[in-house]
């Protein structure tokens, strides 16, 4: 095993069962992703690929197989110690944007704060330091009602940022945004992992979006289909195409 | 997460669904506004007639005919309601029998009206001895005089009546010396009562006297009393005289087992305890009542909570992704809960303290009864004690409903 892999995936299987009705969603994964590495997932609705994003975020739980984090079994880890990491090692970017409703921009943004031991006094800085950071330091008491949807998904990845997370897993950012927002999510998720050094886990349907990242696993039916480097990256800088 | 922090959650949370939260508490602050209104009534109910019993006077002690009841569905009074006569004032009387007893009067009651130059009126009509009016209960007469005990003895057709009485039959003219029409017999009114009130169980304004012996003779046809009211030299020693009275009337009568006795005792000690077991038995009623709403109440809260933590399926699932433990979304939700149902407590006791002082108003100027209002504190603290724990105990279920949400499945959750 190299010293820098993060996430360790062996003959992972998952398997949902609903009134004695079997629904394998995964049936046998295996791979590596490196700390700092920024992998897309692509495939069809229906391949796995929500699936592999909530195990790999301890949202759910897999049914075979093997999943190390750090080296350590997924199931050596206690409910605390699984709510921990979620607080404070991943941070989630979701397609519906999962903001609390009739609560205001600073609030969303400081609600992960309010489950780890960052103290008082330091919280509001820290939470108007990734607010800025999302372009949104105008909007900090706007209720996120009133936000539109590139404005919600900004507050969305501050609030996954806020905690400094090695992980953060993006399921479909862009998949509720017109082209040019979605753009704009794109390259603030690029600064996070090339400027920022966070590990990022970007689920896409979309070839365009997924070749921001540097590697690509493909998934068909709960198995991989292919697991390739990208060799030209889109950046930034190269502006918006489609 | 702290507990200021679960709190501020909590808060926020309700804020958001502000009719909602209202409505949920609408049960909880009717339970809590009837405890305060009932222990805030029954405490002013309970001082006034303690109050009354209190002009009673401590050594005063009141002979009555029957058996003592011993429930409501009692009739011993009516058994032996004859039971009570001369020769047992005679022997109460006598110093060698009961020795501390100082004054000793008979009374009855004779039902009807009293009437003059057409007008008619309905006082308290007693057949009953000045002097012992005015040495046991301060009331005296004011204009003319006292018929004395040489009127009693004669069965003389006189009246002293109270300053109501006197007005209503009279107005501004002097009542002293004319003559009232009592169940068709002519009596003269020689003295009228200094105004008074409400003293003990008689509004003395509202009273007229007649000598016991005419109203016996003459109004009623009967040879025994109502009852024998008699006053002890000292309230140390009413106790003692209870004993002698009872001993000197078992001797009139030949009774040997205080069982078989045909009259009884009242003390102002007895009527304070049985007036306080009857408003004790009350209030424990009315309690039992009124902690049924306050569950009905409480499940009421639990409801709408469950309803609410269904809806916020998602938020509860996004606060689990984000790194909420099971015991934070308890917290939070079990602080809603509590939150709201303190909060319906403290209007409930706002609401109940200011219903029972309108109450406690209303009694004192339309009925014109001696009510002051009392803030039963101990009862406030009950009921938002007893607020906070239907909160807690019907909060607990949904929050841990809440709880065990896998993140998963509220994140899906539509």
């Amino acid at each position: 095993m190299e010293d820098d892999v993060m996430i360790e995936v062996k003959n992972l299987e998952k398997t949902y069962y609903n009134e004695d009705v079997e629904t394998p969603a995964l049936r046998g994964v295996s791979f590596n992703i490196k700390k700092g590495e920024f992998v897309a997932i692509m495939g069809p609705s229906g391949s796995g690929k929500s699936t592999l994003l909530h195990v790999l975020g301890f949202l759910d739980r897999h049914t075979k197989g093997i999943y190390k984090l750090d080296g350590k079994s997924m199931d050596d880890y206690t409910k605390d110690e699984i709510a921990r990491l979620r607080n404070e090692k991943m941070g989630f970017i979701f397609q519906q944007f999962n903001l609390l409703p009739r609560t205001t921009v600073l609030d969303n943004v400081m609600l992960p704060l309010l489950y780890s031991n960052v103290s008082k006094f330091d919280r509001k800085k820290i939470v108007l330091e990734a607010i800025e950071s999302v372009g949104l330091s105008h909007r900090i008491y706007h209720e996120s009602s009133q936000l539109s949807g590139g404005e919600k998904q900004r507050v969305a990845i501050a609030r996954a940022l806020v905690n400094n997370p090695e992980i953060i897993f993006a399921d479909e950012p862009t998949g509720n945004l017109d082209s040019k927002s979605g753009q704009a999510i794109m390259e603030i998720i690029e600064d996070l992992n090339e400027k920022k050094g966070h590990t990022i886990i970007l689920i896409t349907h979309e070839t365009y979006t997924a070749e921001y990242s540097q590697r690509i696993i493909r998934f068909l039916d709960g198995v991989i289909e292919s697991d390739e480097k990208v060799n030209r990256r889109h950046r930034a800088h190269d502006g918006f195409r489609k | 997460m702290t507990i200021q922090d679960s709190f501020k959650t909590a808060l926020n949370g309700l804020k958001t669904n502000k009719s909602r939260s209202a409505l949920t508490i609408l049960g909880i602050v009717i339970g809590i506004t009837a405890i305060i209104l009932m222990m805030s009534i029954g405490q002013g109910a309970e001082n006034l007639i303690l109050d009354e019993i209190g002009g009673l006077g401590a050594e005063t002690v009141v002979v009555r005919p029957g058996r003592e009841p011993s429930g409501p569905s009692d009739f011993g009074e009516t058994l032996f309601a004859d039971s009570l006569k001369e020769r047992d004032v005679e022997a109460l009387s006598r110093k060698s029998n009961v020795p501390h007893l100082v004054r000793i009067m008979p009374a009855l009651i004779v039902p009807g009206a009293v009437s003059y130059e057409g007008e008619t009126y309905r006082p308290t009509i007693l057949g009953a001895s000045v002097d012992f009016f005015s040495d046991t209960f301060d009331a005296y007469v004011e204009k003319g005089v006292a018929y004395n005990d040489a009127d009693i003895k004669q069965n003389a057709s006189v009246a002293v009546i109270g300053s109501k009485v006197a007005e209503e039959l009279f107005g501004f003219s002097d009542a002293v010396g004319e003559n009232i029409n009592i169940k068709g017999r002519k009596f003269r009114v020689v003295g009228v009562f200094q105004e008074r009130g409400q003293v003990a169980f008689f509004n003395i304004d509202d009273l007229v006297l007649v000598p016991y012996t005419t109203a016996q003779l003459y109004l009623l046809g009967i040879d025994y009393y109502h009852e024998i009211i008699t006053k002890v030299d000292d309230p140390a020693n009413v106790a003692r005289t209870v004993r002698d009275i009872e001993l000197t009337l078992r001797e009139v009568h030949n009774i040997t087992n205080p069982d078989d006795d045909d009259f009884f005792v009242v003390t102002q000690e007895g009527i304070v305890k049985q007036v306080q077991t009857i408003i004790g038995a009350l209030t424990i009623f009315l309690s039992s009542v009124v902690a049924i709403a306050l569950v009905v109440g409480g499940i009421g809260v639990m409801n709408i909570m469950l309803v609410s933590v269904t809806e916020r399926t998602r938020e509860i699932g996004l606060r689990k992704a984000i790194g909420a433990t099971d015991k934070d979304i308890i917290s939070q939700f079990l602080f809603e809960a509590v939150t709201l149902t303190a909060l319906g407590g403290i209007i409930g006791i706002i609401l109940g303290a200011t219903f029972s002082m309108i109450a406690s108003i209303v009694l004192t100027r339309v009925y014109d009864l001696n009510w002051a209002f009392t803030f039963p504190v101990s009862a406030a603290a009950l009921g938002l004690g007893v607020s906070a724990l239907v909160g807690l105990v019907f909060g607990i279920y949904p929050a841990r409903q809440a709880a065990k949400k896998s993140p998963i499945e509220a994140l899906r959750y539509e």
